[in-house]
């Protein structure tokens, strides 16, 4: 158990290293540097720009500076933004701070509806409440986030005046202060996560109610519900475990489009302003923060499986 | 039937809604009454609905079947209308199921003892506080060691057969009226399934029980049930005692059946029913059963025959029953007397072949080197002669798989060597050997399912050997498609066909034509007949032995059923836990003197004779690993001398020329 | 008749069969018919459309919809009907290239390192999972505002996005084919590496490599509509629905149906590829609602 467990950490903190080589190749191998963005038209001026690149420490070898990097990254320290002046941590501390609140909200609303429809639709597979669920599954699945998203302003705030279709909190506002505005948000986020989770858990439901130990508790006479909550559902939710942590993993990293939108101050808003601005050093460290989020998370995933499942845990640890 | 019926179906019909909105009946009119301590077999080839049918008798149908007409009752109780909450109240109460594949009836997240402890929750008196003594009891009643331990353990923890022994625990934890069982011992090995047997013959003798034994196994009817029903196409075709039904059968499918069933006393091959069942689908006018039957004559294909009551008791569903005999005369069997010509060659040598299965991983090597587990099969050493047919038998985990996978070169040997034609050594693993010694070795693998390419046709199949190893091409290589296809019973109009439009017995036809069609010198058989019908079975077996006479090919044939074993070869080893108990040519094995091991397995095969008992002397434990020293069957033998087997190898003891025995016994007592 | 003929008689009729079986569903006869309008419609609509897609007539701007402008004029005065009609063929275009290229070298890599296994195949997967936890729209954005938009950037970079997660499918299903024994059977035979790839392989995962492509194409579409919908994908005066919804937004209040005619283009086709996917996955006896989404 402690083995696998060792292994595993060990794997994820390998992926981890990859990405933030992948993250410092990719910005090394990119046409231009700091320096060139931020002189801009000065940057014609060759002495400003060595002036420059001496200042930023650009002109040791990418190695060296992949080292230094990912030291800082470790310790917290996530270097100076393209500026050359505000730290990274600062401006990504609060974005991060909102990002979270987002995802949590967005959670703790969408994963228990997603689980309580998942099992609704396997229980009554192919009668009404199934046909609804899914149908509405396929919808939020396949319309794009910004349709949805639009389609709710337009109806809820514009038309109807019930919530506020716009953030206009500042970033380092507590996290109070996002209250109503965040809950347009939070609905097209749980819609859009809920059907994804949802479909997964309805046909591991079906696959489990179909198994010879549902038929042989059924006719062992255990009372139908019973029979769903001992025997049914901790066999079917354990599937169920990895599609959430993928869709936790996206919602601390993905959301950009919904941000946009809505003009929520978080990691995705900051990503994409980043990436226009050029500013290279924060594209980085937001890279490697959500990149490490969905490491953890699915690392998280796989051990929760892992003292859920029987199977598993005896593998482990009497062996 | 003199007492009144306590189970008791009447003109049952059930079907399920076709896509195209047809009802397709799986039952059609089906009675049966099982009174108090009566215990009937159901007996029927898959999909005959006998399953349905039981699971019918506590009102379950499986999603998809409904009941078209007909009445279920169960001590007078309406079971098709009835509340739930009876419902409830009867199911695992009075009236238990023992499941078949209790590996996976068991919940797997829940512990044996939370299993039980809910079934005597919900139908016993027992109060709360005396649940973990009632489990433990029950656990002891099934004859499981350390019921204590057991209560903690997960259903995957356990083997089949205590899997099984759990279900049956579960079962009567009620302390039920009626017992259902749904092939309770399909794909046990033969000593455990003898021991479930006779646990069950017991506890049915004890509580007076009524028992509705489901089986397509006749040997295991007839050691538990007094009364036998055979179902066809979802009819009943035959009723009676089990010795009528077993020994004098008046319908010519069950005759057939019983035909086609192997027997431990007789040195021939079982007779073929040719043929398959009608598809539920198919429209059926006259006798189900006319098209696969000797004695159908017009009236057979027009009308559908009654079911008959004779006057001794019996009922039949066929307008011939009286002209049975004819049967008799006409299947003269096509008795294996002559052994076929083996030549005085070797075809195949094994010397001291050991393989193992565990290698050591990183951590291993690191930690515990010094300790590594002993190999998974080991000391083999056989000499094959060209157009011999070796049978390898023995248990799950006897290694016979394992040694036949490491001569196809599927397995790295560890040690030792394989010669093919005494010559040319199979050292290497399969991608490494040389394409004439592939040629002479072909393997026929136990599922064809997964053996044959499912997005190929029958032709594309047997095109690969023979473009490979012939270079056929164009009309040569279907004309050599078309008579290989032939040889095996199956004509041109296959070739078009893919793997999923064929029958299970049709699908092994067609792998063993591909071996074939490489012309080999050696065909190495696993499990061939296993995933197959009893009566599809003896087609197949009686096509290899055909194949066998035309081509003089040499076979090894890995099977745990003993009877098929002795049906098919020359010469048999017994094996347990990968090492060679015993080796000889197949009349001396198969009778006395024995080795401990063999014995054990002869005792425990089920005849399908009500008169045969079997007997049980090694007891049914699963040894997860070999000994590390000694004999490989210290510790499970019956008459273990002591010390010196576990710690010396056994002696090879020559009983007659080529009939070897390992053990340590003296010969005179074995 | 030779044999070639008539293998291929058979995958004809396999597809005859598949074919079959998704339209005997109606969301595999609703699918296709949407996906078979939507690509009539982008082959079609420059000759349909009622009126230049770009001409601006500043006296229409922000107009409801009336006999001569059947959905209404945007921002700019132009008409809303022609740049519905034609918001898609973009969108079809890249997507139709990048998604079969990119389940093209998704699925090569993943057989091929299926087939070799080993420490090599450890390393690929690990960075497999490096690109997959960095979130797409950053990979993409990153390249695009490099080196800008246009057709030429967004195909090959969604080809190669797209094609990694391909790589894991396709290498798991390599997986579950050569533990079988007809590929055992094969190699116990003695066929080449290449024959056996080639016929007992290839067939088998390719029915896996479908599902995923026809997936892939939607999710796609929506990135691809996403990073319209940001200023990152086609430039203007291109009609896209996603860039419309986006210039729409700000007037919605009193001009909605420049949203909602856009919405419903998008979405119908959306939607018609996904329906089509769930028809073709079950035809083909593969479970989708099993697959995680990436």
């Amino acid at each position: 158990m402690l083995f696998m467990l060792i292994r595993r950490v060990f794997l994820g903190g390998v992926t981890v290293c990859i990405v933030s080589l992948i993250i410092f190749a990719g910005v090394e191998m990119l046409p231009g540097d700091a320096c060139t963005q931020f002189l801009g038209e000065y940057q014609a001026d060759e002495e400003l720009l060595a002036q420059c690149r001496k200042d930023l420490d650009l002109n040791r070898p990418p190695i060296d500076r992949f080292a230094e990097w990912t030291q800082g990254a470790i310790t917290g320290d996530l270097g100076l933004a393209a500026d050359g002046k505000t730290k990274i941590s600062t401006i990504v501390g609060d974005r991060l701070k909102n990002s979270l609140l987002l995802a949590f909200c967005a959670m703790s609303v969408g994963i228990p509806l997603a689980l309580l429809l998942g099992v609704i639709s396997g229980l009554w597979r192919d009668r009404l409440p199934d046909i609804i669920a899914s149908t509405l599954a396929i919808f939020a699945m396949t319309i794009p986030e910004f349709v949805s998203a639009t389609l709710l302003i337009l109806v809820l705030s514009v038309w109807l005046g019930w919530l506020p279709g716009i953030v206009l909190t500042s970033a380092a506002a507590p996290a109070s202060e996002f209250f109503p505005e965040i809950l347009l948000p939070v609905i097209v986020l749980s819609f859009v996560m809920c059907a994804h989770i949802m479909r997964m858990v309805r046909s591991s439901v079906i696959d489990v109610m179909a198994s010879d130990y549902v038929q042989m508790a059924t006719l062992k006479g255990v009372p139908y519900w019973q029979m769903v909550f001992r025997h049914a559902l901790p066999n079917a939710l354990l599937p169920a475990i990895n599609v959430v942590a993928l869709t936790i993993a996206w919602l601390l990293g993905g959301v950009v489009v919904i941000e946009v939108v809505f003009n929520y101050p978080g990691l995705g808003r900051l990503m994409i302003d980043s990436i226009s601005d050029r500013n290279l050093p924060v594209v980085q460290s937001i890279a490697l923060i959500v990149a490490s989020v969905y490491v953890c998370v699915n690392l998280a995933a796989d051990l929760l499986t892992m003292i859920a499942n029987p199977k598993l845990r005896t593998m482990y640890m009497r062996k | 039937m003199s007492q009144t019926p306590f189970i008791d179906i009447k003109n049952l019909s059930v079907g399920y809604t076709s896509r195209s909105g047809k009802t397709i009946p799986v039952l059609r009119d089906v009675n049966l009454s099982i009174a108090r301590g009566d215990s009937i077999g159901l007996v029927g080839e898959s999909g005959s609905g006998k399953s349905t049918l039981a699971l019918a008798a506590m009102g379950y149908f499986k999603r998809g079947l409904h009941v078209i007409s007909g009445q279920v009752q169960f001590d007078g109780i309406d079971m098709l209308n009835i509340s739930r909450n009876d419902l409830q109240h009867l199911r695992g109460g009075r009236l238990a199921l023992i499941p078949q594949n209790s590996g996976q009836s068991l919940t797997p997240n829940l512990r044996i003892g939370q299993q039980i402890t809910e079934a005597l929750r919900l139908h016993s008196d027992l109060p709360a506080n005396d649940f973990d003594a009632g489990v433990i009891d029950l656990l002891s009643q099934v004859r499981l060691p350390d019921p204590v331990g057991l209560t903690d353990r997960y259903p995957h923890e356990l083997s089949g057969g205590q899997q099984q022994r759990v279900a049956i625990a579960m079962a009567l934890a009620s302390n039920p009226e009626a017992l259902l069982l749904d092939e309770p011992t399909t794909g046990l090995d033969v000593t455990t399934q003898a021991h479930i047997m006779e646990l069950l013959r017991d506890l049915a003798k004890e509580r007076n029980l009524a028992m509705l034994y489901v089986s397509h196994d006749l040997g295991a009817i007839a050691r538990v049930c007094n009364k036998v029903m055979v179902m066809y196409a979802g009819e009943t075709v035959l009723t009676g005692s089990t010795k009528q039904v077993l020994l004098s059968p008046r319908h010519p499918y069950a005759h057939g059946l019983l035909a086609s069933i192997p027997r431990l006393h007789e040195a021939s091959l079982p007779q073929a029913l040719d043929g398959r069942p009608p598809m539920p689908s198919e429209t059926i006018i006259g006798c189900a059963f006319a098209d696969r039957c000797k004695l159908a004559d017009k009236t057979c294909h027009s009308s559908p025959p009654p079911l008959d009551r004779l006057d001794t008791g019996e009922a039949v569903r066929c307008f011939h029953h009286d002209q049975i005999s004819q049967l008799n005369q006409k299947s003269q069997k096509s008795a294996r007397s002559m052994p076929v010509a083996v030549d005085k060659d070797t075809a195949l040598s094994l010397v001291n072949l050991a393989v193992s299965y565990t290698q050591p991983g990183l951590l291993a090597k690191l930690f515990a080197s010094q300790d590594t587990p002993p190999s998974t099969v080991d000391r083999i050493t056989i000499d094959i002669k060209k157009g011999e047919t070796l049978g390898l038998v023995g248990e799950s985990g006897s290694g016979k798989s394992t040694i036949l996978k490491t001569i196809a070169g599927m397995v790295p040997r560890q040690s030792g060597n394989i010669i093919l034609n005494q010559t040319e050594p199979l050292d290497t693993m399969v991608e490494k050997r040389p394409s004439a010694y592939l040629r002479q070795v072909q393997i026929i693998f136990q599922n064809p399912d997964d053996s044959l390419n499912p997005r190929h046709t029958i032709e594309q199949i047997l095109a690969q050997p023979l473009r490979l190893y012939y270079g056929l091409s164009g009309a040569p290589l279907r004309d050599r498609s078309i008579a290989i296809l032939e040889q095996v019973r199956l004509g041109a109009h296959y070739l078009e066909r893919l793997p999923s439009q064929l029958s299970g017995g049709e699908k092994q036809r067609v792998a063993i034509a591909r071996a074939f069609a490489a012309d080999p010198e050696i065909i190495l058989c696993d499990e061939v007949t296993s995933a197959l019908d009893v009566s599809v079975q003896a087609a197949v077996l009686d096509l290899l032995d055909v194949l066998k006479r035309q081509d003089g090919t040499t076979y090894i044939f890995v099977s745990h059923d003993l009877a098929v074993v002795k049906a098919i070869s020359d010469r048999v080893a017994v094996l347990y836990q990968g090492r060679i108990c015993e080796i000889g040519p197949v009349a001396a094995v198969y009778s006395a003197p024995f080795h401990p091991y063999t014995d054990a397995l002869l005792g425990a095969v089920l005849e399908p004779d009500p008169d045969v008992a079997p007997r049980l002397t090694a007891d049914d434990a699963v040894e997860l690993s070999p000994p590390k020293t000694g004999c490989p069957f210290q510790r499970r033998c019956p008459r273990k001398l002591g010390s010196i087997c576990e710690t010396d190898i056994p002696t090879m003891q020559e009983i007659a020329p080529g009939h070897v025995i390992h053990c340590h016994i003296p010969r005179a007592d074995l | 008749m030779t044999v070639s003929s008539n293998s291929h008689q058979q995958e004809n009729g396999r597809f005859m069969t598949v074919m079959k079986d998704i339209l005997a569903r109606p969301s595999g006869r609703i699918g296709l018919t949407l996906v078979l309008f939507h690509i009539l419609l982008a082959l079609l609509s420059p000759s349909i459309a009622p009126y230049d897609f770009k001409l601006q007539n500043s006296s229409l701007m922000l107009s409801p919809p009336s006999g001569d402008h059947w959905l209404g004029a945007d921002h700019l005065g132009r008409d809303i009907l022609s740049r519905t009609l034609m918001g898609g063929r973009e969108a079809l275009l890249v997507t139709g290239i990048a998604t079969p290229l990119a389940v093209m070298w998704g699925g090569f890599i993943g057989i091929l390192f299926g087939l070799v296994g080993g420490r090599v195949d450890e390393v690929l997967m690990r960075i497999v999972d490096a690109f997959l936890s960095l979130p797409w729209i950053l990979k993409m954005l990153v390249l695009i505002v490099t080196f800008g938009t246009g057709i030429g950037v967004l195909i090959p970079t969604l080809t190669f996005f797209y094609g990694i997660p391909v790589i894991r499918v396709a290498r798991a299903a390599t997986h579950d084919i050569i533990a079988r024994d007809f590929v055992w059977a094969a190699k116990a035979r003695g066929h080449s590496r290449i024959s056996i790839i080639w016929r007992e392989l290839l067939p088998n995962v390719l029915d896996t490599l479908m599902v995923e492509g026809a997936m892939r194409w939607s999710w796609m579409l929506l990135a691809f509509s996403s990073l319209s919908f940001l200023g990152f994908g086609v430039s203007p005066p291109t009609p896209d629905w996603g860039l419309m919804i986006s210039d729409a937004r700000g007037f919605m209040s009193f001009a909605p149906w420049g949203v909602i005619a856009p919405v419903i283009g998008l979405s119908s086709l959306i939607i018609g590829i996904n329906l089509s996917a769930d028809a073709l996955a079950k035809a083909l006896g593969i479970d989708r609602a099993q697959k995680a989404p990436m």
